[in-house]
């Protein structure tokens, strides 16, 4: 059961961020950012659940964010999926248990998806501004996004089960 | 896993790109951002409350000096409606006798379609807003869009119930426009920075000064038109200067819409002609 549940609870985060980043918080301009709540709950997501539920939230996230926006199809999915599975990899690792994973996954995860985004809309022939993007919006997006963090990340540890440790690798084979 | 969801991302970018305006990929995401367009309209209203208490406080501290500048611009404006009045006047009694053939009218040779704003650039790359009115409605790409301030854009992407709207600030639109005191022309695009808009292209022999008024050309020129009607406000003079190395005036505008947060509702400028 749990099985299904699971994948249902990240889905419904992952649909009602997507749904409020769109609508709601990239409307909230302060110092030239807005929040990104799509990415910080995808951080939640990946820490708590791993890389693949990360990579997935990810891609779902992101093709929801495009269809919304009627964007180029992919590319938020393809930003949002590295991203993801970066943070489930790192909180798998090297970030498991330590309190101040989630502020470190959300900063560079922040300033990454940007260069990506800048990069991926460079490339498609998009006009786009570096200064814009990264001396004018960045500082403040990272910002937004640390100060958002705590709550976004206890909401969805409370959604997807209150004290359930995150799933790490279950068993460690020695090599050599 | 990860590596399967990177390449069909990759593919849908791919085919995305490559694909016709009226492709599947397109048609499927019209059909996807219908579906979530119910859902967008919901959180904005549950949002809006928030949004009217934030604008309230803030306009109550602005209230004081806002009043003041308000009454001495009242004054300023009552006088020249007057002007106004008669020279309106004037202008049509001499177009009857010349029998003139001017170029599509704002507002009277469009049927406006009023909509909510429901979607919002997702990055600082992006420079679209998505409208709750499609196709449905008579829209189509290209269509003005403005509010009670002024210009705002043009639709790019139609779907039935749904429009993606490219603004003003994005560096792909450029709006033949006039000063509407000096009758100095040229092109309005985005400016160096984010909300800032530029008028290029104005030869040194016209002047440009600042405060005055910019407005959309719409000119006319066989069966070819501007996609934008004349006379429609898109901003304020900020800067003008000129140096001996550029061709052109270097001239900065305050754009008279605020595209912000507080971009919540537009009008969609469908022509008649069309309709008719």
């Amino acid at each position: 059961m749990r099985q299904l549940v699971e994948p249902a609870k990240v889905g419904v985060l992952v649909f009602v961020a997507a749904i409020l980043q769109v609508s709601i918080f990239s409307t909230f301009q302060i110092l030239g950012g807005a929040p990104d709540v799509v990415l910080l709950t995808l951080m939640a997501i990946a820490l708590l659940r791993g890389s693949i539920y990360g990579a997935s939230a990810g891609f779902a996230a992101g093709l929801l964010v495009d269809t919304a926006n009627l964007g180029t199809l992919g590319v938020t999915s393809l930003l949002l999926t590295i991203a993801g599975y970066w943070i489930g990899r790192y909180g798998e690792t090297t970030g498991r248990d330590r309190a101040h994973a989630p502020y470190v996954s959300v900063a560079v995860a922040t300033i990454l998806v940007q260069f990506g985004a800048l990069f991926l809309h460079y490339m498609l022939g998009d006009p786009v501004s570096a200064r814009v993007v990264l001396l004018d919006a960045l500082p403040a997006k990272v910002g937004l996004n640390l100060l958002l963090t705590l709550p976004v990340y206890a909401l969805t540890r409370w959604v997807l089960g209150l004290g359930t440790a995150p799933e790490g690798a279950t068993e460690v084979q020695l090599l050599g | 896993m990860a590596g399967s969801l990177v390449l069909l991302s990759i593919v849908l970018i791919t085919i995305y790109f490559r694909e016709p305006v009226g492709g599947g990929l397109h048609g499927a995401q019209s059909a996807g951002a219908t579906v979530l367009r119910p859902f967008e309209v919901g959180a904005n209203r549950v949002a809006q409350p928030f949004r009217d208490a934030y604008g309230w406080f803030a306009g109550v501290l602005h209230a004081k000096s806002e009043n003041g500048r308000l009454h001495r611009e009242v004054d300023l404006y009552s006088a020249q409606a007057i002007q106004n009045a008669n020279a309106a006047q004037q202008n049509a009694r001499l177009k009857r006798l010349l029998h003139y053939v001017s170029s599509p009218q704002f507002p009277k040779d469009y049927d406006p379609v009023a909509t909510d704003v429901i979607s919002r650039p997702p990055t600082e790359l992006a420079q679209q807003i998505g409208i709750a009115a499609g196709s449905s409605s008579g829209i189509r790409v290209n269509d003005p869009v403005v509010n009670q301030d002024g210009l705002v854009g043009r639709v790019t992407q139609v779907a039935s119930h749904g429009a993606e709207v490219t603004l003003l600030t994005d560096p792909n639109n450029l709006v033949s426009a006039l000063d509407l005191t000096t009758r100095a022309t040229g092109l309005v695009g985005s400016g160096p920075s984010r909300g800032t808009l530029i008028l290029d292209r104005v030869s040194k022999s016209q002047v440009v000064r600042p405060n005055d008024l910019i407005v959309t050309q719409g000119w006319r020129s066989g069966k070819l038109s501007s996609l934008y009607p004349q006379g429609i406000p898109i901003g304020v003079v900020s800067s003008a200067s000129q140096n001996d190395v550029d061709l052109y005036w270097q001239v900065q505008l305050h754009p008279q819409v605020d595209f912000g947060s507080s971009l919540q509702s537009v009008i969609v400028l469908v022509p008649k002609t069309r309709r008719h």
